[in-house]
């Protein structure tokens, strides 16, 4: 099966986040970037599909040349090639989603697998759009996918519990925390990634609309949490919570 | 407490890096972070060695990284600096463990075994089925290894071995020993398998430092040994000293690790904790411990680089990795009892890993070369005379 893995470029989960004076941006010297995480659970995913099944595994990202890093990084993990749809300006979901529609049509893939959301805006959108423009079923939050044939079983995390949806390929799923734990990138496998493809394809060259829908007016560091307040016995706790937190 | 395997990288030496060397970094990193901090001060307490991650050591490619062929990753030389110092950032003994298995018992066939031994070992070795351990030291014997007593005699087409190797990293634990020893001709290695009819091992207890590394004595008595365990390119003292070169490069690499997590622990901690009116950081005294800890970490980073260009391209000498082991273990040794100072009675609990590095560092300090050996060697070279006799 042909799996086309989308992923992003975000900065490291352990990374203290600071936002810039003027509220235009966070600042981003001195920061650590790596895959995001549920995409990196697509990776995984993709990567364990394929060794049951053969196949192969293509990464795409959308953004500027120096992504190429977490790229080599998700071939390292075993991913078959690349492509860097290369922007420098940060796009929304509806332009990375008319994008990734108009890559997909010319890979024909079966499946794309890609994360909930990014960490850094948490948008959690671009799966929904991509799965609609397609015209595919689509998958949210999964934690778990089965095959067979060309059904897909799925079992989604919800509000309420697990849902288990299936339906045909071709098909969009997007990874929820669960759904595996994603392996090293072996140090041999970071020597092969080296030599493996990774096409650049300037977004311009693709004829998709890229006009942002979304702006950013300003960015701040949320509110500095108050300190909380010890209270001496249990009895006291059940206390304070019913007559001043009045949350029981 | 913050992530203590966070970078410090003030030049923004990262950016020096390729992308295959940061990505070396941030996976063993990850690994640390995930399989051996959550147990490194159960291990180090109660003196055993985490043997169940050695197979996932060996999947991730860091036995022998930077050797060619033979089942090996072929890294650069950066790569395999930084593979030690994240290992280092969580233990000594675990660096240990892999210098051993890389630098001295792989790097010792690889430079001077005969092609069938190495077809033999090195892949074993790179999987990590195979656990080796290097024999040099003596009891009577430890800056002045030529002085060795260890001795092979010839035996018919073998060889006959009696000595005492002592002070030994993963000697109980190995499956292979690379021995060294005194012909006729002078000092030569062999390779001697765990079993072999005289061979015996004996644990070091009682250690204050590297205890999370199994320290041995290894035994030879009347070992007979077949001439197929005679390495054949190994020709005088110079045989081991090129393993040693090999190890105290990814030691001066490891010294930056312990010394970067110490820093880490001491920041966030005089950070975190008020005395009088304000956080010890807001201190003089503290600031400047801080500092020199900032300096020094950065002076280190930007040797062992180097070290490691020259390297690569074949023009360093012994002397350039001296230099940097010297320095490197000496500054980190520092560090950690500067930042032992810094958290207080909190410096000497496990709570921290502070006391622990600062313990391991010891050792560091004086294994592979003591400081003031490595003095010597820097002084002979700079001055031309041999002040060791």
């Amino acid at each position: 099966m042909k799996i086309l893995v989308p992923i992003k470029r975000v900065p490291d989960p352990a990374t203290t986040i600071r936002v810039l004076p003027d509220g235009s941006g966070i600042a981003t010297d001195n920061v650590k970037w790596v895959i995001n995480p549920f995409d990196e659970i697509a990776i995984e995913e993709a990567l364990r599909i394929k060794e049951k099944q053969g196949g192969e595994v293509v990464l795409i990202t959308i953004g500027q040349s120096t992504w190429q890093e977490q790229l080599r990084t998700g071939l390292a993990m075993g991913a078959d090639r690349a492509i860097l749809i290369k922007n420098d300006a940060a796009l929304d979901s509806l332009a990375l989603a008319r994008i990734l529609a108009k890559v997909i049509g010319d890979e024909n893939p079966e499946l794309v697998l890609l994360g909930k959301q990014a960490i850094d805006d948490d948008s959690n959108q671009v799966g929904q759009m991509l799965a609609e423009m397609l015209g595919w079923p689509q998958a949210t939050f999964a934690s778990k996918v089965e095959f067979a044939d060309k059904k897909v079983t799925v079992t989604r995390e919800v509000d309420g519990g697990l849902e288990t949806i299936a339906f045909n390929l071709p098909a969009v799923v997007t990874t929820d925390l669960r759904l595996n734990e994603p392996r090293y990138a072996s140090l041999p496998g970071i020597m092969k990634a080296r030599k493996k493809e990774l096409k650049e394809i300037p977004a311009d060259s693709l004829g998709v609309d890229l006009a942002p829908k979304l702006k950013i007016k300003t960015l701040a560091a949320p509110p500095k949490r108050q300190a909380g307040r010890k209270v001496g016995s249990v009895q006291e706790l059940v206390q304070v919570l019913h007559t001043e937190a009045k949350v029981i | 407490m913050a992530d203590l395997l966070r970078d410090l990288d003030f030049f923004h030496i990262d950016e020096l890096l390729t992308s295959e060397e940061r990505a070396t970094r941030d996976t063993v990193r990850r690994f640390i972070s995930r399989e051996v901090l959550p147990h490194i001060e159960r291990h180090f307490a109660n003196e055993t060695f985490p043997k169940e991650i050695v197979p996932q050591m060996a999947e991730l490619g860091m036995f022998g990284a930077n050797l060619k062929g033979y089942g090996c990753a072929g890294m650069n030389n950066v790569a395999y600096g930084l593979i030690m110092q994240e290992l280092e950032a969580a233990d000594s003994g675990l660096r240990s463990f892999a210098s051993v298995q890389s630098s001295l018992s792989m790097y010792a066939i690889y430079a001077n075994g005969s092609e069938e031994q190495k077809k033999r070992y090195l892949p074993e070795m790179a999987k990590g089925r195979l656990i080796g351990c290097f024999g040099l030291t003596e009891p009577d014997h430890g800056s002045d290894p030529g002085g060795m007593e260890t001795r092979a005699r010839k035996d018919g087409d073998g060889w006959i071995l009696n000595g005492t190797k002592r002070w030994i990293t993963n000697g109980s634990i190995a499956d292979l020993a690379i021995v060294w020893a005194r012909v006729d001709e002078g000092i030569t290695g062999f390779l001697v398998e765990k079993g072999t009819p005289g061979f015996s091992t004996r644990d070091i207890h009682g250690k204050f430092s590297m205890r999370a590394s199994i320290t041995s004595e290894l035994i030879f008595e009347d070992v007979r040994l077949p001439a197929s365990a005679h390495l054949p390119n190994a020709r005088g003292l110079k045989a081991p000293l090129g393993c040693l070169t090999q190890a105290r490069y990814g030691i001066a690499w490891g010294a930056i690790g312990a010394a970067r997590t110490c820093y880490n622990c001491a920041l966030d901690y005089t950070k975190s904790r008020k005395q009088f009116s304000r956080p010890l950081a807001g201190y003089q005294l503290v600031q400047n411990k801080l500092v020199k800890m900032l300096t020094e970490i950065t002076k280190m980073q930007m040797i062992c680089l180097r070290l490691a260009h020259l390297k690569d391209e074949g023009k360093y000498r012994p002397e350039h990795v001296s230099f940097a082991k010297r320095n490197n273990v000496n500054e980190a040794l520092k560090i950690a009892r500067d930042a032992r100072d810094m958290l207080g009675a909190n410096g000497i609990v496990n709570e921290y890993p502070v006391i622990r590095h600062l313990l391991n560092l010891e050792t560091v300090n004086t294994y592979e070369g003591t400081f003031d050996v490595h003095t010597l060697i820097l002084g002979r070279d700079i001055t031309g005379e041999n002040a060791f006799e």
